[in-house]
């Protein structure tokens, strides 16, 4: 069972949301809704599941109905339709008692402008969510102190918020979201506020935290690079429907449509496209106890001057020059173990692109790409590897039925 | 004759109104009246009792005092510490020190009682949109009707005396602090309720934890200003036999005895100033502890 599972979510704004929904049903989309009833469609049949675990991240762009999204998951803004299930109970259906002991044992919550209380110190503003349940005070500034450790703030827990800078300020929120130990963290666009390169930390230290503690983390962001960075899976939101749902590389590489493509412009493509994408499968390969002879008679066949040596269960042994083993005929040599280079470039299908450039020297060897068990998965060669980034930087202009031609096969594997 | 010249019997109404809630409810008036009185004139007694150089010197390191108290034991606003003492001193060699504590002992009744109804009344006006719309023209009438008028159903309630006047001194004092407390709780912002919410408060603990506490440098104004009201009804008291230094005042006007006045009122503006400076003071210590 997943640990929440949205059905058919539609929130209007408005006094009168009857014929709203009505002419929702009849096709039509919200600005003429808004045109011909004056009330607002906020979110439209949204349906999703999220796991146990897992880190979901929302994304859609200023009006597209993120942050009234998250907000419908714990009723700080009514639902019009449709039912919000938490462990199977649905939360739309709760009376106000139950709800809030929902929002109290449940949800955890961090906000954009980091909303701490003005007038509580640092561990004041994190037992504040103990404080409600009434908690005793011994035990709730014990857990306070512990949700501040985890943030590394233990030793400002006396302080005023405004003594904080900004990015210490949202370590609070969030230590005040985890204090009462909730299954469900709600984070709506938490770390937006923040400058770039704190940004950056506090994402690592959310994932940091995910994987020890194992929450359920619901993240609202309008920025593709945090989103791709922090979720497991991604909800493009627009117009209060959504766009499309999956995985950060099937989001990049597959976008639904122009909405997407255009979400996904100015995305550094070599930091988020892996040697996956731009590698291709070697189209020959000899093996090990091949003799020169017949390595050579498959190169020429293929019309290739060099060539990819591995085992028999494909693991890499390293590479040979066709000129080289010409010599060896001639030689007579029997066993091309001695002929090997070996000093290639090995990489995993998930480096990124980027980490890929600088292996290419002057002697222009494909880099290949293995599974932990180093055996053979394909090959990424200069041609193949600019292609890929020509196809990206078409996906961002916004013309991808243009395609590139295909790369330009160096012929050397 | 148009019927425009037909009077309606409005001032009439009023009086049988009034003279209902006289007869019928006379002896609570009353009851609390007496009640008031002694404690008026309890407080008096034993303000007299003290050596007026021994009270002197209580005011004025409370004066230097207010609004320090965390900040270390000399901490404190000596400039204030002096001027209540100067200013104390003068009013006692006017021979104005018994009028002065009297008018002081009316002024922290009529505050305390201000207060006390001002701040339930501000939160339901924060908190309710109706009781907001019913409130607030409330408030403009009873700031704009004529403080004298209050003087009249005052005696009739409470008798000639103190308690008469602290009547319509809260009434008169009383708008701004129910504006300030209104304003205060409505100033927070909008996302700190949001994020109480999403923990879980009720609304009772959202009132006591989060918008009463940020509405406290806010509502210190209003009652500043409510001290600062009350005070300038002191004059006007005196009419219905209250005493103090509007008696002086009133005193100085029958026998027109121009110096005598300026004495008089010159001890009002002194005590205005020391009791404006201090409860300052208190909201603004306040709002640098947040």
């Amino acid at each position: 069972m997943p640990k929440i599972r949205v059905r058919s979510l539609s929130k209007v704004f408005g006094n009168n949301p009857t014929p709203a929904l009505k002419l929702r049903d009849k096709g039509l989309k919200r600005p003429e809704i808004l045109e011909k009833t004056g009330m607002t469609l906020g979110l439209s049949k949204i349906e999703f599941d999220v796991n146990e675990g897992e880190l979901l991240v929302i994304m859609g762009l200023s009006g597209s109905g993120k942050s009234t999204l998250i907000r419908c998951l714990n009723r700080l803004i009514e639902p019009t339709e449709g039912s919000v299930e938490i462990n199977g109970q649905d939360i739309v259906k709760l009376d106000n008692k139950g709800l809030l002991r929902f929002r109290r044992e449940t949800f955890g919550m961090v906000f954009q402008h980091f909303a701490l209380f003005p007038h509580r110190t640092v561990l004041e503003n994190t037992e504040y969510g103990l404080e409600i349940q009434g908690v005793d005070k011994g035990s709730r500034a014990k857990k306070g102190l512990e949700a501040l450790q985890l943030v590394g703030l233990e030793e400002w827990a006396d302080a005023y918020p405004d003594q904080l800078s900004g990015g210490m300020q949202q370590r609070v929120g969030l230590s005040r979201a985890l204090a009462a130990d909730p299954d469900i963290l709600l984070m709506d666009e938490a770390f937006s506020a923040l400058d770039p390169l704190i940004r950056r930390d506090m994402q690592q230290e959310l994932l940091d935290l995910q994987t020890r503690m194992k929450k359920t983390v619901i993240f609202i962001t309008h920025d593709l690079d945090e989103a791709l960075n922090l979720g497991d899976r991604i909800i493009l939101l627009k117009d209060g429907e959504i766009v499309q749902e999956g995985s950060p590389e099937e989001i990049l590489t597959h976008p639904a449509n122009r909405y997407v493509e255009r979400f996904i412009e100015g995305v550094d493509m070599t930091r988020i496209l892996t040697a996956n994408a731009a590698m291709t499968p070697a189209r020959a390969i000899g093996y090990l106890n091949d003799g020169p002879r017949t390595v050579l008679h498959r190169m020429r066949e293929n019309g290739m001057d060099r060539m990819l040596i591995t085992t028999r269960e494909r693991k890499l042994c390293g590479l040979v020059e066709a000129d080289v083993l010409n010599e060896a005929v001639k030689r007579g040599d029997r066993r091309i173990q001695d002929l090997l280079i070996t000093d290639l470039h090995k990489v995993s299908e998930d480096e990124p692109l980027n980490n890929l450039f600088p292996l290419f020297d002057e002697r222009s060897y494909p880099i290949a790409v293995v599974d932990e068990q180093d055996r053979l998965k394909g090959v990424v060669v200069r041609g193949s590897l600019l292609a890929e980034l020509a196809q990206a930087a078409t996906v961002e202009s916004g013309q991808k039925d243009n395609k590139q031609a295909q790369p330009e096969g160096e012929h050397i594997v | 004759m148009s019927f425009l010249d037909n009077k309606i019997p409005l001032g009439h109404w009023v009086e049988s109104g009034l003279d209902f809630l006289t007869e019928e409810y006379s002896s609570v008036t009353r009851t609390i009246s007496d009640v008031t009185e002694n404690a008026i004139f309890g407080l008096n007694d034993l303000l007299f009792d003290i050596r007026p150089e021994l009270l002197i010197v209580v005011f004025a390191l409370l004066a230097w005092k207010v609004g320090y108290w965390r900040k270390g034991l000399f901490a404190g606003n000596w400039r204030l510490g002096v001027f209540t003492a100067v200013g104390f001193a003068l009013i006692y060699n006017l021979g104005l020190w018994d009028s002065m504590l009297e008018s002081f002992t009316l002024v922290l009744f009529a505050t305390v009682v201000a207060v006390a109804l001002a701040v339930p009344l501000g939160i339901l006006a924060a908190l309710y949109e109706g009781m907001y719309r019913i409130i607030m023209p409330v408030l403009d009438f009873m700031q704009t009707m004529p403080a004298f008028v209050y003087l009249i159903p005052a005696i009739p309630f409470f008798g000639i005396g103190p308690v008469a006047a602290i009547f319509a001194t809260v009434i008169f004092s009383m708008p701004p602090a129910i504006r300030f407390t209104t304003l205060g709780i409505r100033q927070v912002p909008t996302q700190l309720i949001e994020a109480a919410d999403a923990f879980g408060s009720t609304k009772a603990q959202k009132l006591l934890k989060l918008q009463l506490p940020m509405a406290v440098p806010t509502m210190m104004a209003g009652i500043n200003q409510t001290i600062m009201l009350a005070l300038s009804m002191v004059v006007i008291a005196a009419m219905i036999g209250a005493d103090g230094l509007g008696g002086d005042v009133w005193k100085a006007i029958q026998r027109l005895q121009p110096g005598k006045g300026f004495e008089a009122g010159l001890a009002v503006v002194i005590l205005a100033m020391v009791l404006d400076r201090m409860t300052q003071k208190l909201g603004q210590a306040k709002r640098q502890s947040k």
